[in-house]
């Protein structure tokens, strides 16, 4: 894909999206100062925050374009998980994803 | 102004959070190595992805807003797409604690909530720690994620084929590492595992970013995992 994006309307759309963006960002700050939330809620928030996160993992791992991406990508995201696991540094967790990823597509490897 | 990383004891974050902070700085910075590179083998100028990484400063719907329309998908369902997977900001901001501040500084405190500062600012104890983590991180990866973008473009206008350096599987290993740690509460795993695993089984038939809010229909397995739990 090298053809040149249409930029007006794709901008547009950028300058929409970090302006809604930022309207989501204010807004749960904004209703928590209006009511108070009792510690059970607080919970439930917490969790479905972990509950986001896991399945944005799960699906940007495996998936693209709403199919598998085949086994180079979640096998990369998997040694890096092995690696977070075990305590490493952030930076060497990502490092080894793509590594993994890399090197088993050099292999032939999807 | 006050210093941002000093206690009222004048005591400063300690060693390892720094450290912490600034290796997942360095981390975001290189996986908007990636984000770069792919915008710019998608087609779009090199300044896009790096003006868009300071505007909207959420990584995983700018991934996707640069592959719909890479896919020839149109600009209205990259925004929808967008604005539908930063919707767990809304339930970011009820959950992650009083840190913001107030006014022109509580807008930009806003603008830094993601992922990553959520997830520091949850983990501390203290308030004055909390915010101090906040914000460090924060602004820390307002710098680092454009600054990535931009060198992205740099290596994606040189290498044509950057699947090859494996950088898509960057940042799917950022959140699972930053989820990580959530789950070793067994009922909160159990319950992750599930609602991943329905996200999973409806992205083949749904918009992308719905199948990650559908997600939340796990959520009741919650409090009967917690009570399976508390009985045993």
């Amino acid at each position: 894909m090298s053809a040149a994006v249409p930029l007006p309307p794709t901008l547009a759309a950028m300058l929409a999206l970090a302006a809604g963006t930022f309207l989501l960002r204010l807004s749960g700050p904004a209703l928590r100062a209006r009511i108070t939330l009792p510690e059970r809620a607080g919970k439930l928030l917490e969790v479905s925050a972990v509950l986001l996160l896991a399945a944005l993992a799960a699906t940007s791992a495996l998936t693209e374009d709403h199919v598998f991406t085949g086994p180079a990508r979640p096998l990369g995201v998997l040694t890096g998980g092995v690696f977070a696991w075990r305590r490493a540094p952030f930076l060497v967790v990502v490092l080894a994803a793509a590594g993994t990823t890399a090197l088993l597509r050099l292999a032939g490897v999807r | 102004m006050r210093s941002l990383w000093r206690t009222p004891k004048g005591r400063t974050l300690e060693g390892p959070l720094l450290r912490d902070i600034a290796l997942v700085c360095l981390a975001v910075g290189v996986v908007g190595l990636s984000y770069g590179a792919v915008a710019v083998t998608s087609g779009f100028a090199w300044w896009f992805p790096v003006l868009m990484g300071v505007l909207v400063l959420a990584a995983s719907s700018e991934f996707l807003f640069v592959g719909i329309i890479a896919a020839g998908g149109s600009p209205i369902a990259a925004l929808l797409a967008g604005l539908l997977v930063n919707a767990r900001h809304l339930p970011f901001g009820l959950a992650v604690p009083d840190v913001l501040g107030r006014g022109r500084r509580g807008a930009l405190g806003a603008h830094l909530m993601n992922d990553e500062t959520v997830v520091f600012a949850l983990a501390q104890d203290e308030p004055e720690r909390k915010r101090a983590a906040y914000w460090l991180c924060g602004l820390g990866i307002l710098v680092c994620w454009p600054v990535g973008a931009a060198l992205g473009a740099l290596l994606g206008s040189v290498v044509r084929d950057t699947g090859a350096l494996g950088l898509d599987a960057m940042f799917p290993a950022v959140i699972l590492a930053l989820t990580l740690p959530a789950l070793k509460d067994r009922p909160l795993r159990r319950t992750a595992l599930s609602g991943a695993a329905l996200a999973l089984t409806v992205t083949p038939f749904l918009p992308a970013g719905l199948p990650v809010l559908l997600a939340l229909a796990a959520l009741p397995l919650f409090a009967a995992e917690t009570k399976k739990e508390a009985r045993q």
